[in-house]
């Protein structure tokens, strides 16, 4: 055996047989962690690519946030890519409280407040009954499991289109047609499915003998979902949150068919202030107006997102 | 609970005719077992034969296709888990994450609603048995595996269950864990002296700790019996060959009668079955397996007399206290164990003389014990 190849021995214990180099220096040559080329072609394939997505994707929200900024006489000299030479923010005020959609010139804070009305009931009711949906699924096998199951599973590839009709009927028969109320049932049922799946996987994966655990420690069905499973599943909930918010914010079909002109959420009153054809093109306006209402996934992609991984990493599922 | 007692008395968990599907799976089928009060029963058996299936239904934490379930005399086939009076112990530990030690131990009194100060007590009195005081205020994952193990196993102590139930409470522990824990484990029984249902695949831990071991087989017990009967007289082949580390030596032949005796004979060598403690009489003429144990194989200075064969090492395995010495004789190759300090070479000549006192005899239709 080459020298260079023995083992420097550990500590001061020397045992007959194995010798150790002289004193503890280290050998010359290679030694610990091995140096990484930072200009690698691998390195420089894969960041360029991402560099370009990235680009590619920042550059209609770089236009649309100049362009917001600019005021109509600089819009009209025609180029989208330079920076503002005078930054004004009447744009953003006017889309926010001033552009007229049909007979209303309120803006877009109507649609706004529409939208919260809309979202916040809906994510809640959704969330809150597939979780338990997908719990019960997950956990207590009762009779009929598997086809409720099968059912909701196919509910979620139903095209929407198919049901908008018997929908409407359905809530012009319950007196909800064209309310606030009569959306947020609309999409707390159709969020249902894919929920209630996502749950029920979630759920599926925890650890069975916690919940094997917990019933023999006498709990009951509610007693495991508050006490044990609940406070597992902040991850899950985030996830659901994220999807349900953007989801029901960024919805339009919905809300055009199902509410009226004052009930318009944010994003039907934008398509109504963008597509206005009286007077000239507010190409400023609409730009604001449409980073407002993009603003609200924005902000929970960003603050939940951070929380989801926060999530994780604090080891909330591990035992 | 006294209400109900009837002939029954002495056993602390009776199971009769139990049966369980799923689907079109059967996993256990027209089981029968009686466990006696304060016993250590052990369930023994290899990976899916149904031993957790069994624990669970036990539990109430799966509902059996037929059979009944008496616990304490008391019919609990149709009761839920938390009115049996059984406590669990997981081999996933199964404490709940976001609770501490102490909530873990106490959660079960709390759902019972059970006044502040007996909970207390109770944990006091739990933590202090299983000396885990310290970690009382910790949450599971700052724990390490013996000490969750621990805080599972008070969970089960803080409810004053009548029966624990353990499924492979040791299997994710590493071998100096498993043997601290597995001594605890039986003093905590000595002390308690509660029934203790245990399943493991681990053959130590089931010799070691069972009053009376169960060997398990697709469902069905082999045998039910204390580990030295197990281990000297297995009902058969199966039992024969599953406990025991290295397993006992299997030579397939037959019985011929010679010369007034009945012996074993396998590729023209035949073996004295003097001193052999047979269910039947022996006849000429049977397909017979001879097992025998590597330590019931004397050699060379060992022999104490009778019938002596002789072999050549084929391997040598050095363990330590023990030598594993692998020989071939009569056309087989068989394992005997010998003292760590007796070293042989490769292709040397030994002298065999087998304890046929301590061997077994299967017929080789039915591979039952004769
Ligand atoms: N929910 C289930 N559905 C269908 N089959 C199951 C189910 N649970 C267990 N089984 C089957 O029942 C058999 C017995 O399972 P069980 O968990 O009791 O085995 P085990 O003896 O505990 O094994 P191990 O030592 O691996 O824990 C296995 O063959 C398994 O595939
Ligand atoms: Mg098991």
């Amino acid at each position: 055996m080459d020298k260079s190849l023995t083992m420097p021995a550990s500590g001061p214990v020397s045992r007959p047989g194995i010798s150790a180099p002289a004193g503890s220096r280290l050998e010359t040559g290679p030694q610990g962690k091995r140096p990484r080329k930072v200009l690698s072609s691998r390195n420089i394939i894969v960041y360029g690519a991402l560099g370009l997505a990235a680009i590619y994707y920042l550059i209609p929200l770089y236009v649309m946030v100049v362009t917001s900024l600019k005021g109509m006489p600089e819009i009209r000299l025609g180029n989208i890519f330079s920076p503002p030479m005078e930054i004004t923010f009447e744009p953003w005020v006017k889309a926010w409280a001033q552009a007229c959609t049909g007979l209303n010139c309120d803006g877009l804070s109507r649609g706004f407040w529409n939208s919260v009305r809309i979202t916040v009931p809906s994510v809640i009711v959704s969330i809150a009954i597939a979780s338990v949906n997908g719990y019960a699924l997950a956990n207590w096998r009762f009779k009929g499991s598997e086809i409720f199951f099968t059912i909701l599973i196919v509910g979620a590839f139903i095209p929407y289109q198919v049901m908008i009709y018997p929908i409407v009927i359905i809530l012009r028969e319950m007196g909800l047609y064209g309310t606030l109320y009569g959306l947020i049932l609309v999409h707390s049922i159709f969020g249902m499915p894919i929920q209630t799946l996502l749950f029920r996987n979630y759920f599926v994966s925890l650890p069975e003998e916690l919940f094997k655990a917990a019933r023999i420690d006498g709990a009951g069905f509610w007693q495991i979902y508050f006490r044990i499973m609940l406070p597992m599943s902040l991850p899950i909930f985030v996830v659901s949150m994220i999807l349900q918010t953007t989801g029901i914010w960024n919805d339009f079909l919905f809300g055009v068919v199902f509410t009226r002109p004052d009930t318009y959420p944010m994003t039907v009153q934008l398509n109504n202030i963008v597509n206005s054809v009286q007077g000239v093109k507010e190409y400023n306006v609409n730009m604001a107006a449409t980073l407002l209402t993009g603003a609200v996934p924005l902000i929970v992609y960003f603050v939940s997102g951070r929380l989801f991984v926060r999530g994780i990493a604090a080891g909330a599922v591990k035992g | 609970m006294l209400n109900n007692v009837s002939a029954r008395t002495q056993s602390s968990v009776s199971i009769r005719e139990l049966s369980l599907s799923f689907g079109s799976v059967t996993v256990l089928e027209n089981l029968n077992l009686d466990i006696h009060d304060g016993e250590f029963l052990v369930l023994l058996g290899s990976s899916g034969c149904g031993k957790s299936t069994l624990l669970n239904c036990i539990a109430g934490l799966l509902e059996p296709t037929e059979g009944q379930i008496f616990i304490k005399d008391k019919n609990v086939t149709w009761e839920e888990p938390k009115d049996r009076g059984i406590g669990m112990v997981f081999q996933s530990y199964a404490l709940y994450p976001q609770m501490t030690v102490e909530k873990n131990l106490s959660f079960g009194l709390r759902v019972a609603k059970v006044p502040k100060d007996e909970i207390d007590r109770r944990v006091a009195r739990a933590s202090g048995i299983l000396q885990i005081e310290p970690l009382l205020k910790r949450k599971p994952s700052e724990l390490s595996g013996g000490q969750r193990q621990r805080v599972a196993i008070g969970r089960a102590l803080v409810r004053d269950v009548d029966v624990f139930l353990f499924d492979e409470p040791l299997s994710n522990l590493d071998a100096k864990l498993r043997s601290e824990l597995r001594v605890e484990i039986k003093r905590l029984h000595q002390a308690l002296k509660n029934t203790m249902i245990y399943v493991t695949h681990d053959q130590i831990e089931a010799l070691t700790l069972a009053d009376r071991i169960a060997i398990m087989k697709s469902g069905v017990i082999q045998q039910l019996d204390d580990p030295v009967t197990i281990y000297n007289r297995p009902k058969n082949r199966f039992v024969a060959g599953f406990i025991g580390s290295p397993s006992m030596n299997f030579l397939t032949g037959e019985l011929v009668d010679e010369g007034g005796h009945t012996v074993f004979k396998t590729n023209g060598v035949s073996f004295s079955l003097d001193g052999y403690d047979a269910y039947e009489p022996l006849k000429g003429g049977r397909k017979v397996i001879l097992g025998v144990r590597p330590e019931h194989i004397k050699v060379d200075g060992d022999i104490a007399g009778g019938e002596v064969h002789e072999a050549v090492v084929d391997i040598e395995e050095p363990m330590g206290a023990d030598n594993l010495l692998w020989l071939k004789h009569a056309g087989h190759v068989m394992s005997v164990r010998i003292g760590g300090a007796r070293r042989y070479a490769v292709g040397a000549k030994v002298r065999l003389a087998f304890d046929m006192t301590m061997a077994s005899l299967f017929d080789a239709g039915t591979e039952e014990r004769i």
